[in-house]
């Protein structure tokens, strides 16, 4: 019997506000225990919520750049239950009539492209933080991210596979980085994704009984994970076993799903509408105005680059996902650098150095022009490509221009075929039984003594120009 | 009788509230009267009628997306029960 | 001791032409509140006297200030507002140790205003309850009968303004507690419209319903002290952004009484004490002299306001009630050794009887299966009840109506049954639902010596008219005795 599995995704953001949704409190992450606080978001008594017009603009994009039907008319409701990080022992969120509604987005699958409907986004309260201690049976409180402002996302339960999942989240991820309202950074926890999964035999129309995951902190523990667990839900129905409606943590470290042993009171969350909040009533024009500021979003850009700039759909995928690295592409191209040269560099060298200094393009001081000068210098024969590999890396975190840098270093091609062929020549001199083996058939030598001229050289021979030089002494 | 003395220990669960067993019989009854009274609300035909949560006649307020800092951690710690001058403390959550 | 019988207005006076010193006022006033509070028990928290007599002398050192409308005049604050390093406890032994650091926007106005804050004063617990036998700091007595409640919840502050302690106090009204209290002490009391005072710093009951607001020995009074604290909060998203009259000045320049007085004939009938009745018929008559209008009007889901209210602020405290836990503030029970434990512990211990009854119930009418039935159901005929008084201004200007079906009760006489205590809300309730403004005053004594108020109900943000109009009333009334404790 085959199965195929049913998933929706449960999406948190936070978004990049300078102030708390309710509070005037900084949402600066990292700060001391408790210093981004006040009593507002700390629930003392006598103490309301007003809020923060940002949050609205940014649910606002968000609904508009997935599609959504945006509720001009919209409330706030509180979600009673107890919890030490939850200080006024109810989560200010959206129940019934949420911002948006009734949306989509688009995902690249093997077999094309994808539909994946988004249900409802929702503006809500971020809890703060708990530290266990170890052995003296006490917890620890911070409440510097209660009240920071989250957008819920909740898709409808149209992934069919855990590669399915993956792709809706970055691309989800990849809109709300273009729309520069959340950092997305799942590890941090500023991007959190729950599941909702369940399988059935293929054909079947009735949705099986699901588990609830949650605990996934990257995209791969969500591969993982999701993988797992739909393992786990056949392998029980296979056995005549019936799946739980649970909720279950995955665990990295052992790669599986484990329920949540501690007894989970059916939670009656008791939603009403908030009365320390009024209802929020949107003019259309303030609609229309964020929708004019939407940028080009990441499914439009990336159909873009495939039509204007032949790339594979891969590289296009890539270059994409990130609106800066996509911007940075063309900023180079619009100073002239070419387009298939400007895609390998940034896809391999860039990516490479952003992914091992782990920061982001704005964090380096790389810039298009330097790029731009950087590959001029390749072009003119100034240096090898290789030599310009070697220096990325300084160009890249320092911003030195390159040529500069080139010539501080004496990294310089050598291109003068005359000073060339002197050294080739010694090399040659050098090893005569490999340039007889060469004769005699041994063409892959080549390689070694280019070695050798790049060792003598310290690479900065033009390796097109040690190729023929060699070619024409040994014959 | 309107709610079951089973009702009433959840709904004290629910509410965080222990209650002594010989209340929880007082509580069932003084419920069940005030419940049976607000069943006079059954009487009125309510189908189309639009809910009024607050009197409040108001729409979009908001405030600006500005930090401001007005107490220091000192004071936000200052009436907690338990604090080691950098969080709240509290027996371990499990 | 005499001097302790002024109105605000009149000490406001004697203090600004420096008849009277700052520093001698507050003697005299803690002088007599030492010898009345044994009887009374009016304060939870009383300022120290050094501390209290210093900010005199610093005043008096100033001299009067006519731009502080309040400038020397000592006042009471309801236990439910907070106030910077004073302690806050809403009556409640979970709040008992605790002191809040910032003030209520009302507070702050009140201190702009250079009011001095004699201290906090009692109440039923967390403002539940309409006789403020509820208070874990012991009932406070009517001044009128010691034997007698002052009414509730902002029954402390009504008796102390009765019995001359200070010459006014803010209270709060959730679903009468400032206008009974007044009625039961020969006061003033107003509740303004909903959203015309801040409640930034009112510690929560019923959050669609709370309002601060005065409890004084005079109209005019009250009219000051609403000037002082009404207006928009920014802190407070349902507070309104109309501008705030001079209340205090328009009192005495708007004509007033021509107008056209509602009897809810819902409201006059059985279940009203016959003295009550009785007293209030005369007043009718009185408004009918200086050229009122008087007319028989329905609001006829009168009979449902009760029930409507209890379920809805039951469930908004239950909400509210969730945040006093143990964890950050008040009281914690020393013996918990889990979470559980000390949520349920510190609760238990810390919540009176009446409280946990409220707050269950609140959790009830909330809970899955049941929300429908009475939460939803009950704010459907709040916007009946609404209604009615919308209809109701199309056929007069003001609503007249008691206050209490009885005057001020015997202590202990129904603090074992809930729902008779329920049940005397029914003509106070309905304003707080609609939000509209309801203005007590005394309007008569019953043989018994007890005072009897009446209350005019008017449209959203009327209490220019209101006050003008009560005030006309004020002047042709009886003025009553000083009662027995003062």
């Amino acid at each position: 019997m085959e199965f195929e599995s049913v998933i929706g995704l449960e999406v948190h953001a936070q978004l990049k506000t300078r102030s708390k949704i309710f509070c005037s409190c900084s949402t600066s992450f990292g700060q001391e225990p408790n210093k981004n606080t006040c009593p507002v978001c700390t629930g003392m008594p006598g103490v309301l919520p007003v809020l923060n017009k940002k949050v609205v603009e940014y649910a606002v994009k968000m609904g508009l750049a997935v599609n959504c039907k945006i509720n001009k008319y919209s409330i706030f409701a509180r979600k009673n239950y107890f919890y030490p990080d939850l200080p006024k022992g109810y989560q200010i969120s959206q129940y019934e009539l949420p911002i948006a509604e009734k949306g989509y987005l688009v995902i690249q699958t093997q077999k094309g492209e994808k539909k994946i409907g988004i249900t409802r986004i929702h503006m809500e309260e971020d809890a703060g933080k708990s530290i266990h201690g170890s052995g003296d049976g006490l917890s620890f409180v911070d409440l510097n991210r209660t009240g920071v402002p989250l957008l819920e996302i909740v898709s409808e339960p149209d992934l069919r596979s855990p590669e399915e999942a993956v792709a809706y989240l970055k691309a989800l991820r990849s809109i709300l980085l273009y729309l520069e309202i959340c950092d997305g950074n799942m590890e941090e926890g500023s991007f959190r994704c729950d599941a909702n999964i369940s399988i059935r035999p293929r054909g079947e129309s009735r949705f099986g009984t699901r588990t609830e995951i949650k605990n996934m902190n990257s995209f791969r523990h969500v591969q993982k994970a999701l993988e797992y667990e739909i393992e786990r839900q056949i392998d029980l129905v296979l056995d005549g076993k019936e799946v739980v409606q649970e909720t279950r943590l995955y665990d990295p470290q052992k790669n599986i799903t484990k329920s949540m042993r501690s007894k989970e009171e059916a939670h009656d969350y008791r939603y009403f509408p908030d009365p320390d909040l009024v209802p929020l009533d949107l003019e259309d024009s303030w609609i229309e105005e964020i929708r004019a500021s939407l940028p080009e979003l990441p499914h439009v850009r990336y159909k873009r680059f495939l039509a204007e700039y032949g790339l594979s759909e891969d590289e296009a995928l890539t270059l994409t996902s990130e609106k800066e690295l996509a911007d940075f592409f063309e900023q180079s191209i619009a100073l002239g650098v070419e387009p298939k040269k400007a895609c390998n560099w940034i896809l391999s060298e860039v990516l490479r150095l952003l992914n091992e200094k782990k920061i982001g393009l704005s964090q380096s001081r790389f810039t298009p022009e330097l790029f731009f000068k950087l590959l001029g210098l390749i072009e003119k024969g100034v240096i090898s490509g290789k030599i310009a590999k070697n220096i990325f890396e300084p160009v890249f975190m320092e911003g030195l221009d390159p040529e500069k840098y080139v010539k501080e270093k004496g990294l310089i091609q050598i291109s003068n075929t005359g000073e060339l062929e002197g050294i080739v020549e010694a090399i040659l001199a050098k090893f005569p039984q490999e340039v007889e083996r060469f004769q005699q058939g041994e063409k892959k030598l080549l390689g070694f003594f280019v070695g050798q001229v790049m060792r003598a050289t310290q690479g900065k021979a033009n390796p097109q120009l040690v190729n023929s030089l060699l070619l024409k002494k040994m014959g | 009788m309107k709610i079951t003395k089973e009702e009433v220990k959840q709904i004290a669960t629910l509410a965080r509230l222990k209650l002594p067993e010989e209340k929880v019989e007082i509580y069932q009854k003084q419920f069940s009267a005030i419940l049976d009274y607000m069943e006079k609300l059954k009487e009125i035909d309510t189908k189309e009628v639009n809910p009024l949560y607050s009197p409040a006649e108001l729409k979009n307020v908001f405030r600006e997306d500005e930090v401001k800092k007005d107490l220091d951690r000192e004071e936000i710690l200052k009436n907690a029960p338990k604090t080691d001058g950098e969080f709240f403390i509290v027996p371990k959550i499990i | 001791m005499e001097i302790l019988n002024k109105t605000l207005t009149e000490i406001r006076e004697s203090l600004q032409k420096k008849e009277i010193g700052v520093e001698e006022l507050i003697k005299t006033c803690l002088q007599h509140i030492a010898n009345t509070e044994p009887k009374i028990n009016a304060f939870i928290t009383l300022r120290e006297e050094e501390e209290l007599l210093e900010e005199a002398r610093q005043l008096d050192r100033q001299g009067p200030d006519p731009n502080q409308p309040l400038w020397g005049i000592p006042l009471g604050i309801k236990d439910v507002l907070t106030t910077k390093n004073l302690r806050t406890t809403c009556g409640s032994k979970i709040l008992e140790n605790f002191v809040p650091v910032y003030d209520a926007f009302v507070v702050e106005k009140l201190k702009a205003a250079g009011a001095i804050i004699l201290g906090k004063q009692n109440m039923d617990e967390f403002a539940m309850g309409s006789s403020t036998e509820n208070s874990a700091f012991g009932p406070t007595k009517n001044p009128w009968d010691l034997s007698r409640v002052p009414g509730g919840s902002s029954g402390g502050s009504a008796a102390s303004v009765a019995a001359r302690q200070c010459f006014g106090a803010i209270g709060t009204d959730t679903g009468g507690s400032i206008r009974q209290p007044a009625s039961f002490c020969g006061l003033v009391g107003l509740k303004p419209t909903y959203g015309r005072v801040s409640r930034y710093g009112l510690i929560a009951y019923g959050s669609s319903f709370d309002q601060a607001g005065p409890l004084t020995r005079s109209v005019q009074d009250a009219a000051l002290l609403l000037e002082v604290i009404a207006g928009h909060d920014p802190k407070d998203s349902t507070s309104l952004n109309a501008p705030v009259p001079k209340y205090s000045q328009s009192i005495t320049s708007l004509s007033a009484t021509k107008f056209t007085f509602g009897l809810p004939k819902e409201y006059l009938g059985e279940g009203l004490d016959p003295e009550v009745e009785k007293v209030f018929q005369s007043t009718i008559k009185l408004i009918e002299n200086l050229g009122g209008e008087i007319k028989e009007i329905s609001l006829p889901h009168t009979q449902y306001a009760i029930a409507t209210y209890y379920i809805l602020v039951m469930a908004e405290a239950s909400s509210n009630l969730a945040r006093f836990d143990g964890v950050r503030y008040g009281v914690r029970n020393a013996e918990a050794k889990t979470l559980k434990e000390l949520y349920e512990l510190s609760r238990s211990q810390g919540f009176g009887d009446e409280v946990q009854r409220r707050i269950m119930l609140g959790t009830y009418v909330l809970s899955a299966g049941y929300y429908d039935a009475y939460y939803k159901k009950a704010a459907q005929v709040r916007r009946l009840l609404s209604e009615d008084f919308v209809q109701a201004w199309k056929e007069c200007d003001f609503i007249l109506a008691p206050v209490s079906p009885t005057p001020a009760f015997k202590l202990g006489s129904t603090i074992n049954d809930p729902l008779k205590m329920y049940l005397m809300d029914i003509y106070t309730t309905s304003l707080n639902l609609a939000g509209l403004p309801g203005l007590s005053l005394p309007i008569g004594l019953s043989s018994d010596n007890l005072p009897i108020g009446a209350q005019i109900i008017g449209p959203k943000l009327s209490e220019e008219k209101l006050l003008a109009l009560a005030s006309k009333l004020e002047e042709a009334l009886p003025k009553l005795p000083l009662p027995p404790l003062s």
